[in-house]
């Protein structure tokens, strides 16, 4: 049985996060407790918001220290949608703010014209499809491993994650001819900027397959 | 719609109390079913989003949606709007605990357009759908109607969407009360009128009766999302009916199945 710890800091719909993981056979414990989440098999970081406000109360419920102590660990952790972006080492969201730092890069604005010139609608919302970075991303042993192609998931998000490290990329997604992270991953530390609990089937397959079932 | 971004097919279900309903013009309305199992039925047909919209609680002050919605939400794996005598903050924290991923708001933030702002300040400009009920009142104009086209408000629908949006608003939801439950199609005019004075994602409601019916107001309507009731609970289409025809008039559509 799969044992995952959802983090509960006080952001927006958690109940669709915890019933996509139970949907897959996991066993969740949604809590804001440190020591739940010191040790915890396989964690999940959702979000909704903004970055500052995420990070201030991550500061102030004191689980900034114990996020970076389960990943140095190598325990599995998967950023959801915001939750991804605080993996990344600052954010310009209102001013720039100091992220968790667990995967080299920052967050920054997704252009507001397309490649040829035309304006781009703000925040990116619906549904796109995920494809490989590159030739050298591996799906087969990510949470992609259960996933093909060109399947759609559900994207809502008007900021984008740059690795600095392009290997850190497993998928991107095209939106007005940029390519722009999807999933993002190093070592034990993966990010999805999609929402797997609102995509559907494939959206799910990625949950399970994070879930190790 | 932009071509940046697929079409969203949307399915909305009216429930009043326990039931889903579906009215003429909003009005006449008739027992469908179980919210339920249409929800479901929908989601499995490939629906992009569901739209709950509570015909009632703006009528008598209260709110029995959450717990739909929060059954819903257990089985249903896309984003799910919810409307329908949403007042305050405090009434949108709760729908959204209940797993709705949006909040629709028409007669309140008329009532009171800081609303929209304080919405969308505290949960994204993303979660603050402006649910817009429009009346035709002369040529290329329409009227503002709250209280599921009941009570008239004088405010002009091109003025209103647009303050909605500097407001804050995310998300335009636009059911046209002319052509609500008429399956003669959608009023391409009036969505045409408002996808271009706005530069949010505007949800044409009100008119699906047949297949064709979305290639105009996707086409000439510029809209970024149908939402269809009527001719899904009669089971007259299919969400993969319509894909299917969205995907030959040219319109990207979100790969499924």
């Amino acid at each position: 049985m799969g044992k995952v710890v959802v983090v509960d800091y006080g952001v927006g719909n958690l109940l669709s996060v915890c019933r996509g993981l139970e949907q897959v056979g996991a066993s969740v414990v949604l809590t804001s407790d440190p020591e739940t989440i010191l040790g915890a098999e396989r964690l999940v970081l959702p979000g909704v918001g903004a970055f500052p406000n995420a990070m201030e109360a991550l500061h102030g419920l004191g689980l900034v220290p114990i996020l970076k102590d389960v990943a140095a660990r190598h325990v599995p952790l998967l950023g959801i949608c915001l939750g991804m972006q605080l993996l990344f080492d600052e954010s310009e969201e209102f001013g720039t703010t100091q992220g968790l730092g667990l995967i080299p890069g920052n967050v920054r604005p997704i252009p507001d014209k397309s490649v040829t010139g035309e304006p781009l609608k703000i925040p990116h919302i619906g549904w796109n499809g995920i494809k490989p970075s590159s030739d050298d991303a591996d799906w087969s042993t990510s949470c992609l491993a259960r996933s093909a192609p060109n399947e759609a998931m559900y994207f809502v998000h008007s900021f984008q994650a740059l690795p600095s490290d392009p290997s850190f990329r497993l998928a991107d997604c095209e939106y007005g001819g940029h390519a722009i992270s999807a999933v993002v991953s190093k070592g034990s530390v993966t990010g999805c900027q999609f929402h797997p609990e609102k995509s559907g089937q494939a959206g799910l397959n990625i949950l399970q397959a994070f879930c190790g079932l | 719609m932009s071509s940046m971004r697929n079409l969203r097919l949307i399915a909305r279900l009216d429930i009043k109390g326990p039931n889903l309903i579906k009215g003429i013009h909003l009005e006449g309305l008739r027992v469908i079913g179980s919210p339920a199992e249409h929800a479901l039925r929908y989601y499995n047909q490939g629906a992009d989003e569901l739209i709950y919209m509570d015909c009632v609680a703006s009528l008598y002050g209260r709110n029995h949606l959450a717990d739909i919605v929060s059954d819903a939400a257990k089985d249903i794996f896309v984003p799910i709007t919810v409307g329908g005598g949403i007042r305050s903050v405090e009434d949108a924290t709760r729908i959204l605990r209940a797993g709705a991923d949006k909040v629709a708001i028409n007669t309140a933030a008329v009532a009171s357009p800081s609303l929209i702002s304080e919405v969308a300040r505290r949960f994204g400009s993303q979660c603050m759908v402006l649910s817009v009920e429009a009346k035709r009142c002369g040529e290329n104009r329409w009227e503002v109607y709250t209280d599921n086209g009941r009570e008239r408000t004088g405010l002009d629908v091109i003025e209103w969407v647009r303050k909605g949006v500097s407001l804050g608003a995310g998300e335009i939801l636009l059911t046209s009360v002319d052509n609500e439950g008429t399956r003669k199609g959608f009023d391409c005019t009036l969505v045409q009128a408002v996808t271009a004075e706005v530069s949010v994602p505007v949800i044409a409601s009100g008119g699906m009766g047949a297949l064709d019916h979305i290639v105009p107001v996707v086409r000439e309507g510029h809209a970024d999302a149908v939402a269809m009731a009527d001719i899904l609970h009669y089971g007259r289409a299919t969400i993969g009916d319509i894909r299917a025809t969205a995907r030959d008039a040219g319109f990207g559509v979100r790969a499924y199945g």
